[in-house]
């Protein structure tokens, strides 16, 4: 348990962060701009890396390849918000079932194999773990930080537009945006797109970074999104109010779960016990409103006895 | 105008839990119209003016609005012809957008959403003498959230949205009653306000007969899903809460004794 070999992993805990963070970004939109928990993104994330993986193997562009898996991720949310709106399947069950025929659909992209392998020396990968403690611009942290500052400008953009605006309309009162004429279904279908889109571009991202894709690399994506969400709640909630700082923050959060993460490893944990530590984390944070509302609500009750 | 002919909704069909909600209902209402909507508890109002707005779809029967037949159109397609303000004032606002952002959304009912700006700056200070004209204060807060407002003033709000574009119908539904007495009547004046500067076509529920009896032209009472009482013009005037709690005794064969209706 040495401080060096800790602060060895770091810059790569931060890579890997800040590329899940493009991911948490993704969770974002649907979580909290929309309004649905969205558990296709457990099946997109590893959508995107095989889609790009595999084009790339045959010979495509690595950028048109990432283009391709943004438009597979996209894809995958179409189908999902389908379920939902023109189904009337309940957003979770419409996720879970989207997220389960893309197991078989990553499979059949991989060539029905477990994962694909993407040699940094044959192809020319965006970003690369070899690259982790290098400096200079093909560094993946650099790298990322360019492709997260983009994707912030344009979702910022994007939701300050009518069609953006109503996004939010429709994740924040729906009775009220249908009155207002917005097509409430389009606007979660779409919202999901965008989503799962962003998931996908994360994933291919991670498919360069370590140089494979795994057909179980999204498994619990989900939680690591949310995970970054709080953590930016908890930390930014009073400080970033304008939505693009919410976006960096989600962002950093991502960071910052990855750096726990890596301290917790240092400190010995099983790498197996991973996941139910997250989900742990992620289940106490979420119950902090539950409980603050109870606190609240029992004072409150106290207070009116008392004038009764 | 509008026209409600022959309307039939039931609610959960088939089940133990069947409940005709409208009763082969029919009105019409003329340009300019401003009707008051009284009625029991579960009489059908709020059906009424749901199936107008399209919250889902009737049985049978058929509504036009202003030439429009609007019987199957979804309720985000029918929504340019119409300004809303509901009973809750959660519901006509969206709470974590800001004031200008929700009357930039209600300004742009009816047209598609492109890619254009959300909310433009000419905008911005026509709302300011907007929401000035309310005379709330909301006109230096625009960029709050609306979920920072009191009832009040969020249904002031709702009230300039749903009449920022021009609707042909406007529908209040027991817009006032979770406010307290002098709000309401603040927001019921207002109401009557813009309904007259627009010369709106307006139908508003109320449980308070005294306004039922002050506002508008005409006053329409119903009771299991159809119109029992339709009075207008001078006779309307003449009306006093014993008229019409005698008439709603007379046509329904109950009383109002144990009902909502506030005598007050
Ligand atoms: N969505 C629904 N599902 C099932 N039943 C409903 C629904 N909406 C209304 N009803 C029933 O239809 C009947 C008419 O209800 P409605 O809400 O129109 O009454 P109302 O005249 O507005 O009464 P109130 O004065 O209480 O608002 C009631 O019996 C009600 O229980
Ligand atoms: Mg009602």
């Amino acid at each position: 348990m040495n401080i060096s070999s800790l602060l060895n992993a770091l810059p790569g805990a931060v890579a890997q962060g800040l590329i899940w963070g493009i991911m948490a970004i993704g969770v974002y939109i649907t979580y909290k701009v929309l309004d649905l928990a969205d558990l296709t993104v457990d099946g997109s994330m590893a959508t995107g890396g095989a889609v790009c993986v595999m084009l790339m193997l045959n010979g495509v562009n690595p950028y048109l390849a990432l283009l391709c898996a943004v438009l597979a991720g996209m894809l995958a949310g179409l189908v999902t918000g389908v379920f939902h709106t023109a189904m009337g399947i309940p957003p979770i069950l419409s996720g879970i079932l989207t997220q389960l025929s893309l197991y078989s659909v990553n499979l059949a992209i991989m060539d029905f194999k477990a994962n694909q392998g993407i040699n940094v020396t044959k192809y020319s990968l965006i970003v690369s773990q070899r690259n982790v403690r290098q400096l200079g611009f093909d560094n993946p942290i650099f790298v990322t930080l360019i492709a997260l500052a983009v994707l912030i400008a344009l979702l910022y953009w994007f939701f300050g537009r009518e069609l953006g605006c109503a996004l939010r309309a429709t994740g924040a009162n729906e009775a009220m945006s249908r009155a207002q004429g917005i097509n409430t279904n389009i606007a979660k279908i779409l919202g999901l797109m965008i989503s799962n889109g962003i998931v996908a571009l994360s994933s291919a991202m991670l498919a360069h970074y370590q140089g494979f894709v795994d057909v179980n690399m999204g498994r619990g994506a989900i939680v690591i999104g949310l995970a970054a969400v709080i953590i930016s709640d908890v930390l930014f909630s009073r400080l970033f109010r304008n939505f693009a700082l919410k976006l960096t923050g989600v962002a950093i959060g991502a960071v910052v779960y990855y750096i726990v993460i890596q301290i917790v490893l240092w400190l010995g944990l099983n790498t197996n016990l991973l996941k139910l530590l997250s989900a742990l984390i992620v289940a106490v944070f979420l119950a902090i409103p539950h409980w603050k509302a109870g606190i609240s609500a029992r004072r409150a009750g106290k207070g009116g006895g008392l004038h009764a | 105008m509008l026209e409600l002919a022959h309307i039939r909704k039931t609610f959960n069909p088939k089940t133990v839990n069947e409940k005709v909600a409208l009763d082969d209902l029919s009105l019409r209402l003329n340009d300019g119209d401003f009707v008051t909507v009284i009625g029991g508890n579960g009489a059908g109002k709020s059906t009424m003016l749901n199936a107008i707005a399209g919250v889902w779809p009737v049985d049978s029967g058929s509504i036009v609005i202003d030439g429009v037949d609007v019987t199957h159109l979804s309720e985000h397609r029918r929504a340019d012809l119409l300004g809303r303000v509901f009973q809750d004032p959660m519901t006509g606002t969206a709470a974590t957008m800001q004031i200008e952002e929700n009357l930039a959304l209600a300004a742009r009912r009816g047209q598609r959403r492109t890619l254009r700006p959300g909310i433009t700056r000419q905008e911005r200070s026509l709302y300011r003498d907007k929401l000035a004209a309310l005379g709330l204060g909301l006109e230096d807060r625009m960029t709050a959230k609306v979920g920072l407002l009191s009832g009040g003033q969020r249904q002031a709000l709702t009230l300039l949205m749903a009449t920022l574009k021009k609707p042909k119908l406007l529908l209040l539904d027991e817009h006032t009653a979770a406010l307290d007495p002098r709000t309401a009547q603040k927001v019921l004046e207002l109401s009557e306000q813009i309904v007259m500067q627009n010369g709106l076509m307006t139908l508003m529920v109320t449980h308070n007969m005294r306004d039922a009896i002050r506002y508008g032209n005409r006053l329409i009472m119903m009771n299991a899903g159809r119109v029992i009482l339709d009075i207008s013009g001078e006779e309307k005037q003449r009306l006093t809460t014993q008229m019409l709690m005698d008439a709603f005794a007379q046509a329904s064969g109950e009383s109002f004794a144990n009902d909502r209706i506030l005598l007050a």
